[in-house]
């Protein structure tokens, strides 16, 4: 099923009722997302762009067997929101609020680990683009139709970036099996190591683009990781050579604090962990076809 | 946002962590009335600059009498401090922070910062405090204590206590220690901080324990329930372009090159940066213009690009998901016509509505280089820019 999403994956929206939860519902429905239902507290019982409006998460749960839930709810209350989704049930949580204020996101993180691996739920985000299973469904807020149903995984902090590689790959007719944004902030839900895990076990999947930035350790983490479990190969662009020492670049997290942290340092740990680089932001299609025409001469 | 010195320890002071008797001075005059209000026969004057090492730069004196005092002000009042942390442009010394000067028997070292890979708030502490934190790493690495807080639970005093007998402090500042990290801990949660650095923290010839400098910053995401902190923000301590984009909602880091950047979402901003880098030029700016980008926001962040006099080209790139390019070249096209550009300007625009968005600009018979490639568009941007210098020059 590629990863995380797949077309009969049943999805509501958290903050379903609000101007940016109603307008992305609508576009993930078109797309053929499995949407079944929001939350907005007040107003269960009501019905929103056909699909029927739930108090409270556990209820939406109970009347729809939710298994996924997408948040657009304000950075006051995102947590909150969250926190409710892992204790109703939830197994996946997609976070698309930009703002959370940072000892939140270090409460949600806390509160998450009370519950047994097993029914732990996953969180992908904040401030992040979402998921997308091409052809399939999504749950997040990136343009459906970028995106060609392949056999490449995508994960990236940054949106926009993200919609860059996968348009310049489906140029070149690469598709992708499914593209995760993780987020910008420095407290992120899921790591780059958490996805290529699943991509590494995804049968549908290939190789992996990571399209990673300046700023924490995930990055040259996620490189040792695969170094030393992952097969298939991994792809990776790092944002922000041009980024000065010590200033934040809009992405909470991207601020260089420590060693190994500049664009660099982190693309000499990539390479030396094995990864192929993409040496500059126009040349994502390019070294993924060469390196899938790789695979097959070797295959 | 960062804030000031005396502003830190007003906040540290109100939560039972000692700091030297000290005032606020903005003029020479009001400078050695408050060191004889404070009293004493030894005054430190320190200029309140939103940067660290003020001590190398000339902003901090020791002064013994009125007229050292009155003239180390007048050195300081209305100049730019330059430090190694400030950059060449250095930061405006409007305020002054006059202290009773402290008998020091030893130097330590506290901070509180958010610890990415834990994920938690990190203490680090060191007895070999006065140095910068990244020279204690490099010359005294055995002596930095490092310990995480649990955020389910919060500091406890345990872990205050370890940090204290780990600094070998004398048996009768433990409690004092102990008492000293954990307030800060609770300040550092309080307010949303996201860094507390107190350099030094001194043990005083009397047994005492004070905090002789501290520096604060904040998590922005978190003002909003924190309006307390938000008043203590200084804007002229900031960029002026980067005010100026920040009350509009804008993104933006000003650096040094030309090429000015109008981009939606951060990392596509750094790739487009790093592009223009690689083709051979330098960007004027980070500017992320971010979701929902009207042609109001759009001829906003034209105004906040021109308005660093060094730009000479500016290079719009919107990849739309949630924004329309429809809408971004409205949005070019009214800043054209309102604003004023009279640099080159190179538009990349891509994904929701690209074909209306090419046709508005097309229609509009402005002068727009149109690219369709990030590639492309930052190669043109460098062009147009080294002819557009060319044509200056001759």
């Amino acid at each position: 099923m590629a990863i995380l999403l797949n077309r009969g994956t049943r999805v509501i929206v958290q903050g379903f009722t609000g101007k940016i939860g109603s307008f992305h519902a609508e576009d993930m429905k078109r797309y053929g997302t499995k949407l079944v239902g929001g939350v907005t507290p007040g107003k269960g019982g009501q019905k929103h762009l056909g699909l029927p409006i739930f108090n409270t998460v556990k209820g939406a749960v109970r009347e729809t067997r939710a298994e996924a839930s997408i948040v657009f709810v304000p950075p006051p209350f995102a947590a909150d929101s969250i926190m409710e989704a892992a204790d109703a049930g939830i197994k996946l949580c997609v976070c698309i609020t930009d703002g959370i204020p940072s000892q939140d996101m270090m409460q949600v993180k806390r509160y998450m680990l009370r519950y047994r691996f097993e029914d732990r739920m996953r969180l992908i985000g904040p401030n992040c683009a979402g998921v997308i299973t091409p052809g399939q469904a999504l749950m997040g807020i990136m343009p459906g139709s970028i995106y060609l149903p392949g056999r490449v995984g995508i994960v990236g902090r940054s949106g926009t970036l993200g919609y860059e590689a996968a348009s310049q790959m489906k140029a070149l007719g690469i598709g992708v099996s499914t593209s995760v944004g993780i987020g910008g902030d420095p407290i992120n839900g899921s790591s780059f190591k958490d996805m290529l895990k699943l991509f590494e076990q995804d049968d549908e999947t290939d190789a992996v683009v990571m399209i990673g930035e300046i700023g924490g350790p995930q990055e040259a983490e996620a490189a040792i990781w695969a170094r030393d479990n992952m097969r298939k190969p991994l792809i990776a662009y790092i944002a922000g050579l041009s980024a000065p020492k010590g200033r934040r670049m809009g992405h909470a997290g991207a601020i260089i604090s420590a060693f190994g942290e500049s664009a660099q340092e982190k693309v000499e740990i990539l390479k030396e962990a094995g990864v192929v680089i993409v040496p500059t932001p126009s040349s994502f299609g390019e070294v993924v076809a060469d390196t899938l025409a790789g695979m097959k001469k070797a295959a | 946002m960062d804030i000031h010195e005396y502003q830190a320890k007003e906040l540290l002071a109100r939560h039972g962590i000692h700091v030297p008797r000290g005032g606020l001075a903005y003029s020479p005059e009001q400078a050695t009335y408050r060191a004889r209000e404070i009293g004493g026969g030894k005054w430190v004057v320190k200029a309140q600059v939103h940067s660290g090492a003020r001590g190398k730069a000339g902003g901090i004196k020791l002064c013994a009498n009125d007229e050292e005092i009155s003239n180390a002000a007048e050195a300081m009042l209305g100049r730019k401090l330059v430090t190694q942390q400030t950059g060449p442009r250095g930061k405006l010394i409007s305020r002054l922070y006059l202290e009773e000067a402290v008998d020091i028997a030893q130097e330590l070292y506290v901070g509180f910062v958010l610890d990415r890979k834990e994920e938690r708030v990190m203490i680090v502490a060191s007895a070999a405090g006065g140095m910068e934190i990244e020279d204690i790493v490099e010359r005294a690495p055995d002596s930095i204590i490092r310990t995480t807080v649990d955020p389910g639970v919060g500091m406890q005093r345990f872990q205050a206590r370890e940090i204290a007998f780990g600094l070998g402090l004398d048996q009768n500042l433990i409690g004092k220690a102990t008492e000293t990290i954990f307030s800060c801990y609770q300040v550092f949660r309080d307010y949303d901080a996201s860094m507390l650095e107190i350099n030094p923290l001194v043990v005083t010839r009397d047994g005492n324990l004070v905090a002789l400098d501290a520096k604060m910053s904040f998590d922005e995401n978190a003002l909003f329930r924190r309006p307390e902190i938000s008043e203590l923000r200084d804007k002229s301590q900031e960029d002026p372009r980067e005010t100026f984009a920040s009350d509009r909602g804008l993104s933006y880091v000003g650096l040094d090159g030309n090429i000015g950047c109008i981009i939606n979402g951060a990392g596509l901003a750094m790739a487009t940066m790093d592009m223009i880098k690689i083709a051979g030029g330098e960007p004027a700016n980070f500017l992320d213009i971010g979701g929902g980008a009207s042609p109001e926001r759009v001829a906003k962040s034209f105004r906040a690009v021109l308005g660093d006099k060094n730009v000479e080209t500016i290079l719009v790139n919107i990849f739309a998901g949630i924004n329309r390019c429809d809408w971004v070249a409205e949005g070019v096209v009214k800043a054209i016509r309102e604003v004023g550009v009279n640099v080159p300007l190179v538009v990349r625009l891509a994904g929701t509505k690209v074909e209306e968005g090419r046709r508005i600009l097309a229609d509009s018979g402005e002068a727009v280089i149109v690219a369709e490639t990030l590639a492309e568009a930052a190669e043109k941007a460098v062009a147009a820019w080294r002819s557009a210098t060319l044509k200056k020059a001759s």
